[in-house]
């Protein structure tokens, strides 16, 4: 008799199409292909955002690749992930990621395991470590380059690594302040 | 005064004011296109540091994302960006470059006797001679003995100089693009000027290009090491 009205069945591992004037963009387009949107929803799922107002000091560690768009003292620990600097990120830390992109502001030492990739506006003051670095022109740039190809051993035992956090923790430092901007 | 003439004193009141105004506009630097120059000194430098394994190397120049790459990568270097210009740059905006050389005694945290191999570019047409003397000294602390330091000194004095880039191409090869840095150049500096600033060092290769600069090899003599 009642029949379920089709606008307010719930949207589990579906996107709901935004109308391009919410959006912003006049060229969104609403109807997207599978692919395309399979695709979002993963890296909707995987990465985390820091946003633009919030301050962290301590350190912060995860399994989980993240886009900082605030400001983060301390260390920072994404061992396996891929660590984005956005245009308004702001770090005073020691990095340690898989991946790092600069587009905002760095001031620290920089250790990736595969690539450190300083965008046009970028700013790094600090040594980076890692096989490969690229660095735009226009990015800023202070201190050392190390892609020295360390030699491997064939008969080392392998060391046990440490079980890695599941998902994204903060260790405060003391005092813990994880806050707002003013 | 007719109307005729009326018209046109009111407008060349403002034909003047234009000029004025264009006067003091800054004038559009004029972007100089990218060059090719073989490069002898430099495939003797390259040469020298792929014999060292995983070699240090001092870039006082801008960073340049392709010239990392290339000693990175295919040599393995570790690479200290110096990056003078910028320096230079700076404290001759705020008009302090009196103050250059004290600072310039701050800028090189490395190591006595830590690199293999330095850059120079053309950082010492730009410097004066108090600035000139404190990165040399510094440049021959650092450097290790065997190591090769490589420069460009201009022949003529052109009457305006920009800073420019230098991008490895290849072993032969450099890349000039100039960037938009207007700065007189000072006095062009003799041979003997050179080797005497440099007095620790050797010149091991010497090579005057067509484009009237030469460019020198220095190498540190072993006897230089500490005992």
């Amino acid at each position: 008799m009642w029949k379920r009205d089709e606008n307010v069945r719930p949207t589990a591992g579906r996107e709901v199409p935004v109308p391009a004037s919410q959006t912003g963009s006049p060229a969104a387009p609403v109807a997207r292909g599978p692919e395309l949107e399979g695709r979002r929803q993963m890296d909707a799922k995987d990465v985390v955002n820091i946003g633009k107002s919030i301050v962290v000091k301590g350190e912060l560690f995860g399994s989980e690749d993240l886009t900082i768009e605030g400001q983060v003292e301390g260390k920072i620990e994404l061992k396996d992930h891929v660590l984005t600097i956005g245009p308004h990120g702001r770090i005073k830390a020691e990095v340690f990621a898989k991946a790092v992109v600069v587009l905002g502001e760095v001031r620290g030492n920089i250790i990736a395991s595969e690539k450190v990739d300083i965008h046009d506006n970028g700013t790094v003051e600090g040594n980076i470590v890692a096989p490969r670095v690229a660095i735009a022109e226009g990015a800023q740039f202070r201190g050392s380059v190390d892609m020295q190809r360390k030699p491997e051993a064939p008969n080392a035992p392998e060391a046990k690594k440490p079980e890695a956090p599941k998902a994204l923790e903060i260790k405060p430092a003391a005092p813990a302040s994880v806050g707002t901007k003013s | 005064m007719s109307g005729f003439g009326k018209v046109t004193g009111f407008l060349s009141r403002f034909a003047s004011r234009r000029t004025a105004e264009e006067e003091a506009e800054p004038v559009p630097t004029r972007i100089e296109p990218e060059l090719v120059v073989p490069s002898k000194a430099l495939k003797k430098f390259v040469a020298f540091l792929r014999m060292r394994t995983s070699p240090t190397l001092l870039d006082l120049g801008s960073v340049v994302g392709a010239n990392i790459e290339y000693f990175g990568e295919q040599l393995g270097c570790r690479i200290f960006i110096g990056d003078i210009f910028a320096d230079l740059d700076r404290f001759q905006r705020d008009h302090k470059l009196p103050e250059l050389p004290a600072f310039l005694e701050t800028r090189f945290p490395q190591e006595p006797e830590s690199v293999d191999g330095i850059l120079c570019w053309d950082l010492f047409d730009f410097l004066d001679k108090p600035s000139a003397c404190v990165v040399a000294e510094h440049l021959m602390r650092v450097l290790r003995p065997n190591g090769a330091l490589f420069g460009f000194f201009a022949t003529s004095h052109p009457a305006e100089a920009r800073f420019t880039k230098f991008i490895v191409a290849d072993d032969s090869n450099l890349r000039h693009r100039p960037y938009s840095t207007p700065r007189m150049r000072r006095a062009v500096m003799q041979n003997r000027d050179i080797i005497k600033l440099f007095e620790g060092l050797r010149v091991s290769d010497s090579f005057l290009l067509h484009t009237n600069v030469r460019e020198i090899l220095f190498r540190r003599p072993d006897y230089l090491s500490k005992p």
